[in-house]
Parts: structure tokens; sequence; C-alpha cells
């Protein structure tokens, strides 16, 4: 390796003691192959901390019951848990409302349900719904199935090569014909943190509702819903150090009261007889069925976790490895960073020179080092930079700089394998 | 390092690095598209069938390391076999790659394609070495219609 001529670490002044957040997550204390685990991979999903966990086993040890009907103590207390942590989700977003906080499986449901709910009766032939060129497939999909459907008609903002949306474009392309306006809050494939503030501004100046994706931003910076503006946001649990299977969508209670149900079901109702059902109030009413109670109870001790430790800090912690791990990753001869915008968090995502990703991937296994490889369920956004794949590295609040030392190395390792 | 060697033998770097056959026959009567959706991996097998005779195998196409070396190697071992003999090879090569790593691989028959034989302690890696293979057996049951530009 090429000398470091770079700041010390240790000159890095942040009030944060990364070894003692490790500390609460088990899982980092894993032998892989031998070695000890370097979880880069925190974009796909974060570990949980022993908080999240605990809450999980306490539930189901004491707590256990179905919700929202039971007359006991024990349903009456699964029912209190379950509403407390909605109203953690609505504090740690700035919701104004707890009914404006709908569980879901993950962000990908709280979009389709937007799609479906939203789009089925708003969007006719001739409409115009815009999402940008950096999107998960999660928010290009259930679009592209609404527009079809409708007959309407989906536009993309274009990204430069940077990883930048190209505000003019947008700028051009929103109309009296824009319906509606999906973008992502960060690139789960670059990195790029989109300007949504003035993003939200835009879509409003043309009346046009938006909903941001915020499945990689929430875990990584402050998000305030109020100040943001913006009609829906979705997030999902399991990147936010909680369980698999819970997810949120935001959205604004005038226009959820505005939309029909998403899916049918029990707890959704007020009435059912065969001839009328009158549906429930918000957010019960996009509630169908007995919800993930576990989940949501686990999400809210994650929520509990995040604040403990403050997200500024965590964010800060996070900027600083990725400031330390760019320019060590960029001296590596025939490494290409993709997505390079100034405004970008947490994500390294690169190709080394004409070594296939995958190739990375299941070398640096074999150091216990765990990265993303492929297409980063982002596939126009491989096309747009005219690569089949990158390898990706994402980092969370545990993460350390020796861990991208021991990456560096991993990667020095690659090219001498593959010659 | 030595069981990624397993892995990474020369033979497959080598062919990652200078793929054989890697083109595409113009005329081919026998033709495949290969996908791996998961991770993006694309191979095109061309082929001239005569008389079950596979005469010029062909391929083209991206991938990683063992998806590339597995193409090229396998268009190296299947030209000149018969049809029949294809299907037997791939019936091994899936057999190596997919066995329990308790055993010792058996290799018998497999000549070159032996050196695959470290993919099967890489379960990720098995639809890497098998896309190939796939794809050939379905141009094998795939005839080219002539272009047509009526």
């Amino acid at each position: 390796m090429g000398a470091v001529t770079l700041q010390n670490p240790a000159e890095i002044k942040i009030d944060y003691a990364v070894e003692r957040i490790r500390e609460d997550f088990p899982i980092l204390r894993e032998l892989i192959h031998g070695k000890p685990l370097v979880y880069l991979d925190n974009a796909a999903t974060t570990q949980k901390p022993r908080q999240v966990l605990n809450a999980l086993t306490a539930y189901y040890e004491h707590d256990n019951a179905n919700i929202h009907r039971g007359v006991y103590l024990l349903s009456e207390r699964a029912t209190k848990f379950h509403e407390d942590a909605r109203k953690k989700v609505q504090k740690f977003l700035n919701a104004a409302r707890p009914e404006e906080i709908i569980f879901t499986r993950n962000s990908t449901e709280a979009i389709n349900l937007v799609a479906q709910s939203y789009g089925r009766k708003n969007f006719s032939a001739g409409d115009e719904v815009i999402i940008s060129a950096i999107e998960h497939h999660a928010n290009i999909v259930p679009w592209q199935m609404i527009c079809e459907e409708r007959g309407a008609v989906l536009r993309v903002i274009p990204v430069d090569d940077r990883g930048d949306l190209i505000l003019e474009a947008y700028e051009e392309m929103l109309s009296e014909h824009t319906k509606f306006v999906a973008l992502t809050h960060m690139s789960n494939a670059l990195g790029t943190v989109t300007p949504v503030k003035k993003m939200i501004e835009m879509a409003h100046s043309v009346g046009a509702p938006i909903l941001i994706d915020g499945s990689q931003a929430a875990y990584h910076m402050s998000v305030d819903l109020q100040a943001l503006d913006c009609d829906f946001y979705a997030i999902t649990g399991h990147k936010l150090y909680g369980p698999t299977g819970i997810g949120v969508l935001y959205g604004k209670r005038d226009l959820l009261n505005e939309m029909p149900p998403y899916q049918g079901g029990g707890d959704m109702i007020l009435s059912v007889t065969f001839e009328k059902t009158t549906y429930n109030d918000l957010p019960f009413k996009f509630e169908a069925g007995t919800p993930d109670i576990s989940g949501a109870i686990g999400l809210g001790a994650a929520i509990d976790f995040i604040q403990s430790t403050g997200i500024e800090k965590m964010a800060a912690h996070e900027k600083s490895i990725l400031d330390y791990a760019t320019p060590r990753l960029q001296e590596i001869p025939g490494l290409r960073l993709i997505g390079t915008s100034k405004s970008k968090a947490s994500v390294l995502s690169f190709v080394l020179g004409d070594i296939h990703p995958h190739d990375v991937g299941t070398i640096l296994d074999q150091d216990g080092i765990a990265i993303r490889t492929g297409h980063h369920c982002a596939q126009p956004v491989m096309r747009r930079y005219n690569i089949p794949a990158t390898a990706r590295a994402s980092l969370a609040c545990y993460n350390t700089f020796d861990e991208i030392d021991v990456l560096v190395k991993g990667i020095h390792k690659v090219l001498e394998v593959m010659g | 390092m030595s069981e990624l060697r397993e892995l990474y033998q020369e033979v497959i770097l080598d062919h990652n690095k200078n793929p054989r056959n890697y083109r595409e026959i113009q005329d081919a009567n026998h033709t495949a598209n290969g996908n791996n959706p998961l991770c993006g991996d694309q191979v095109s097998i061309f082929m001239n069938l005569e008389d079950g005779v596979i005469q010029d195998i062909s391929f083209q196409g991206q991938g990683c390391a063992i998806s590339k070396a597995s193409a090229s190697l396998m268009t190296t071992v299947l030209k000149g076999k018969t049809e029949a003999e294809a299907e037997e090879y791939f019936e091994k090569f899936r057999t190596l790659v997919t066995s329990d790593t308790e055993n010792e691989p058996d290799i018998d028959g497999l000549g070159k394609l032996a050196v695959f034989s470290g993919v099967r302690e890489y379960p990720a890696r098995v639809k890497c070495a098998s896309l190939a293979w796939h794809t050939m057996e379905a141009a094998l049951h795939t005839i080219q219609k002539p272009v047509s530009t009526e």
C-alpha cells in the first residue's frame, strides 16, 4: 500500500464511542471464515442492536396478544406498545399526527400503497408521473404498473456523471400535466443525497403531490417531515437497525383521508354487511389484517437506540469514515468510484479495472468482509454509467477506520489473486 | 489464499482474460440467450449443429471470471462433439459444481472442466459457472429460424 499522507483518524475529534456502540451489536463479534466480520453491506440491511433483540423477546415472553379488540389486559398491553411505536416513529420523523404513520411491510409496500390507492384514483390518460434516474426498482416499478394501467406517462429526471440529478431538466418536465412526483432522498447505488427540500417545492409549484423514498436516508440523517412538507414519505425498519417485515408510510392526513383503502380485511373496517362496508379511520383504514406487532415494537426500540445515540452524531461519524475511505479507495490502481456527488452519504460504489464485482465480493468474503455486488436493484443506474454491476461498501454507525483499512487491504488482495 | 486459488485456478484466470471462441457465428443455426437476473450476468451461445454434431460453437456476453471462463472452456470442449455427448458433459458438469463438499469431487471424464471443482465450495457462485451450460442446452433445442426481411 502507498504511504498514507491523509489525516490521521485519531486527529478527527468526534464525541462518539464507536467501540461502545459496537458492543450493542452481538453479530459484530462473529467470525467469518475465521476472520472478524467486517460488515459493509448496510445499504442492504443494517445489523440489530441488543436493545431491539431484547424488545422482540420481551414482547413475545410477556405481552403477546392480538391487538385493538381484546378486552383483556394482555391485549391492551400489546395494543399500547404497538401504538406507542407509532408515536415514536411520528416523533422521530416529526410528522404532525400519529395517524399519519401507516405501518407497512417495508418501503416497497409503502410505495405500492400510494401508487395503487392514490394513483388508481387520480391518474388518467395523458397525465405525467415524474421519477428520477437514480431510483431503486421499488420506486420505479410500482409507478410503471399504475401508469400502464391508467394510460399515464412516466418521465425520468436525468442524472449527471457525478450522480447529481439535473434540476434544469426536472424544471422543464414540470407542468400542469404532472400529477405526481416520486423521488429518492438518497440513492442506494451511488450514495447521492438529493436536494429534496427544493424538489418538493418545485413539485408543489405545479400542484403535484410528491412521495420521497427515505429507505436509505432515514438512518443517515435527521428527517423533519413538517419542514420538508412532502406529501408522502416511505421508510423501512430493517435499514433503521430494526427488524425485517416492518416499514412505514407517512402521508398527509387530508390526502390519506381522500384515498381509497389499499387492501381489505379485518381492522380496516368500522362495520361490514354483505351490502356495504364502512371503512375505519386513519391509520387503520390502511392496515388490513393482523399487523407485524413485534416488528412495530422492534422498530420503536430501534428508534430509541438511534435517539439515545443521536442521529447527528451517527451521521458525523459515518461522514468521517466516508471521508477517510474515499481517497484511500481512489488510490488503488484501476479502482473507479461510481457516484462522486459532493452531496453524498455512506456509500462507496466502485468498479475495479476489468475485474467483475462478483469476483471482488467472493475474494473479500474470504477475509470476512461483507459487501454487495451486482446492480443493487437499480439497473437503470448501471445502464446510465455503462457498467453491468458495481461492488458496494456501505457504512453504518458501527463501522470503524480499521475496517476501511481491512477493506483496502482486501481489495489489494483481489488485484493479486486476479492477476 | 490457497482456498481462493482452488476457485480461481490459473486456467480459469487465463480463460477469463483471453476467452476462446468469443465471437458471434453469423449463420449459426442454433442460438440462445441466458441471463442471471439476480446478478445481471448475460451470455449468448451460437452453434452450428449438423447431423447431430456441433461443428462450431461460440459465445458472447458479460459476467464474472467464473462465468466467462466456464463459457470459454465449454466451447473448447464441445466443439466437434455430438448432441448426446454435449448433454452428457452438461450433466457431469452440473453434478460436479453442485455436489456435496463432504466427498471427493467426481471429475471422471470431465477433462479440463475439472478446474471448476472448487466452485462447489461457493454456493453463491454455482449459477455463475452453470449459466453458459444451461444456455448451451437451450441452444441445442432452439432451432434458429432464418431471418426474413419479408
